[in-house]
Parts: C-alpha cells; sequence; structure tokens
C-alpha cells in the first residue's frame, strides 16, 4: 500500500492572513528571524496500490479535481509505503 | 414563479430564504434536496447560506461536487436564474459558475454585522429595483468573505459591470476603512458574463422582512421576480 502527503498552500502573492498571525505570535515570543510564515494543510491519503505511476497520476487528479482550488491555491505530494 | 431552495447538510439559512418567496413575494416555493438529479419545474434557484458539508476542506468545496449542482450548473446554462448567499456564493465559485474566490477574512475573525452596501449595477435581473448608487444595509455573517481573483479577471469584471454591490460607508463611500474582510476592491457580490447567476456574501434574505427593520435586502428578490414575470408574460 502506498500514502501520498499532499501539501496544499496558498498561491504566493496570497495574503494569507493566519500565517501573518504566526509570525506576529513568534516574533512577539523573541523569535525575532522570522521573516515570514505561510500556513497551509496537508492530506494523507492511502492507497490501495503498489504502482507509484499510478499513484502521481490518481493524486494529480485528486488534487486538481478537489483538494486544491486552482484559482488561489497550489499544491505539492510525495508519494511513500504507507 | 417557482422558485427553488437547494439544501445541503449545513445549509442554515434556508428558511429565511423560503420565507422571504414564500411571505414577501408570496410566490410558491419549494425546498430542494442536494441529492436530487431532477429540479423540477424551477424559474429560480437559491443556494443559501450556512455551512454546508462542514466547511470541510473549503467552504462550498464538497457541496460542489453533490448530484444537485450538476442540475444547477445545466439550469445556469439554460438561462435559469440562480442565486447563492454566503455559503451559497462559496458553492458557486468553487463550481466555476462564477470566477474568482472566497478566502479567509483579513482579520481572521468571523464577521457577524450589519454591512452598508452600494450597488454598482442596476442592469441587471437581481438589481434592477435599486436606485442606481443606492446604499443600502444588509447584514453578513462569515468567515472566508474575502474575495480574491487576479487581476486580469478583475479588470474584466470591472469592465463588464459584473460587480453588483461594493462594501461602503453609509454615504456611500468605499475605501479600505469601508472594507470588513479584505475583499479586492470592496467587491461583496457579483455576477456572470451572461447575467444570470448572482454570488453574494451579504444577506439579503435577513434584511428583507419589515419587521426586521431592515427590507431593503427585499429588491433582490422583486427584481428577480421582475424579470421573471417579464419574460413569461
Amino acid at each position: 500500500m502506498l500514502k501520498a502527503i499532499v501539501t496544499v498552500m496558498l498561491k504566493k502573492g496570497i495574503f494569507d492572513p493566519q500565517g501573518r498571525a504566526v509570525q506576529n505570535g513568534l516574533e512577539s515570543i523573541g523569535f525575532d528571524m522570522v521573516k515570514g510564515v505561510r500556513v497551509g494543510k496537508q492530506i494523507e491519503i492511502k492507497l490501495s496500490t503498489e504502482d507509484k505511476n499510478a499513484a502521481e497520476k490518481i493524486v494529480h487528479e485528486m488534487c486538481d479535481k478537489m483538494l486544491a482550488n486552482p484559482v488561489v491555491e497550489s499544491y505539492r505530494f510525495d508519494i511513500v509505503e504507507a | 414563479m417557482n422558485w427553488g431552495v437547494l439544501l445541503f447538510p449545513g445549509s442554515n439559512c434556508a428558511e429565511d430564504c423560503f420565507h422571504v418567496v414564500d411571505q414577501v413575494l408570496g410566490e410558491p416555493v419549494r425546498y430542494l434536496w442536494h441529492k436530487d438529479t431532477d429540479l423540477g419545474d424551477v424559474d429560480a434557484i437559491i443556494l443559501p447560506g450556512g455551512f454546508s458539508y462542514g466547511d470541510h476542506l473549503r467552504p462550498g468545496a464538497i457541496a460542489h461536487f453533490s448530484k444537485a449542482m450538476a442540475s444547477v450548473k445545466q439550469f445556469a446554462e439554460d438561462g435559469g436564474l440562480v442565486i447563492g448567499i454566503c455559503n451559497g456564493f462559496q458553492i458557486l465559485t468553487e463550481s466555476r459558475m462564477l470566477p474568482g474566490s472566497l478566502l479567509q477574512n483579513r482579520g481572521l475573525k468571523f464577521l457577524c454585522q450589519d454591512q452598508t452596501l452600494r450597488v454598482e449595477n442596476t442592469q441587471s435581473p437581481f438589481t434592477s429595483d435599486f436606485a442606481e448608487g443606492e446604499v443600502f444595509i444588509c447584514p453578513i455573517a462569515h468567515n472566508e468573505g474575502n474575495y480574491y481573483a487576479d487581476p486580469e479577471t478583475i479588470a474584466e469584471m470591472e469592465a463588464n459591470g459584473q460587480i453588483l454591490f461594493r462594501y461602503s460607508s453609509p454615504e456611500g463611500e468605499v475605501s479600505d476603512a469601508t472594507n470588513p474582510n479584505g475583499s479586492i476592491n470592496n467587491i461583496a457580490g457579483i455576477i456572470n458574463r451572461k447575467g444570470n447567476v448572482v454570488g453574494m456574501m451579504p444577506h439579503p434574505e435577513r434584511s428583507a422582512d419589515e419587521v426586521l427593520g431592515l427590507s431593503d435586502g427585499k429588491k433582490v428578490f422583486t427584481s428577480m421576480l421582475k424579470h421573471l414575470s417579464a419574460i413569461h408574460s
């Protein structure tokens, strides 16, 4: 069995208020090295296949269709052993 | 005219919409269910606010794949009037029936307040009963109402008069100070290019009955009725 680990982020240039709030929080407790924070989400999907190529193809399809909204989000993923 | 209010698991403004059509307009209305494929004989469809499918993944993202939405798309392609309010607007952008997307409010807070809107275009089936540049109060209640589209899309929509409502001051001034959620160009409501599908974050159904003290939102529904009556006469 394989597992897809999908990361969905707001596209570059789109303001991420949650990331800004986290950044402000980190700065306020003294992490003055912080220069930017973006918050996204991770989605893990177990797949009933051993074929990595097939898995990649199907996960792309899932992302394009539902997991990410291409108007505002980008995605990337890794396929690993479950 | 026959109106339909589409119910998803998690819709919570459907009864208000139903009430406005039934009691304020005095028109026949019924609920449509998200599993319906045949929407029956309807002339206008309202996608109400709420938290369809718990807002999971993204607001509207799951509702977009419901059986009924495929029929709503077909209904709109055939020229039927569709209005999505709040979560209904989010469903319409997720379905690509309207351009852009609704992001989280820039202030990170759920906003629940009366809001003044300025009417930007009265030449639509949804706004013809408003006066040019009219300012009215319409409540907002959302966490993801921050309208975004890429600059080319925004320019195209502005040029085509697709912006119907903007967040404004009571005097009708539109500025960053009158923008509650960070929406580009203070956009509160838009219409598709074809002119039969509208999405708006504010709730006209909550300001459509005299008993509530706010009734200008009614004009959205009376405009729709006027349009439907004209094409059916």
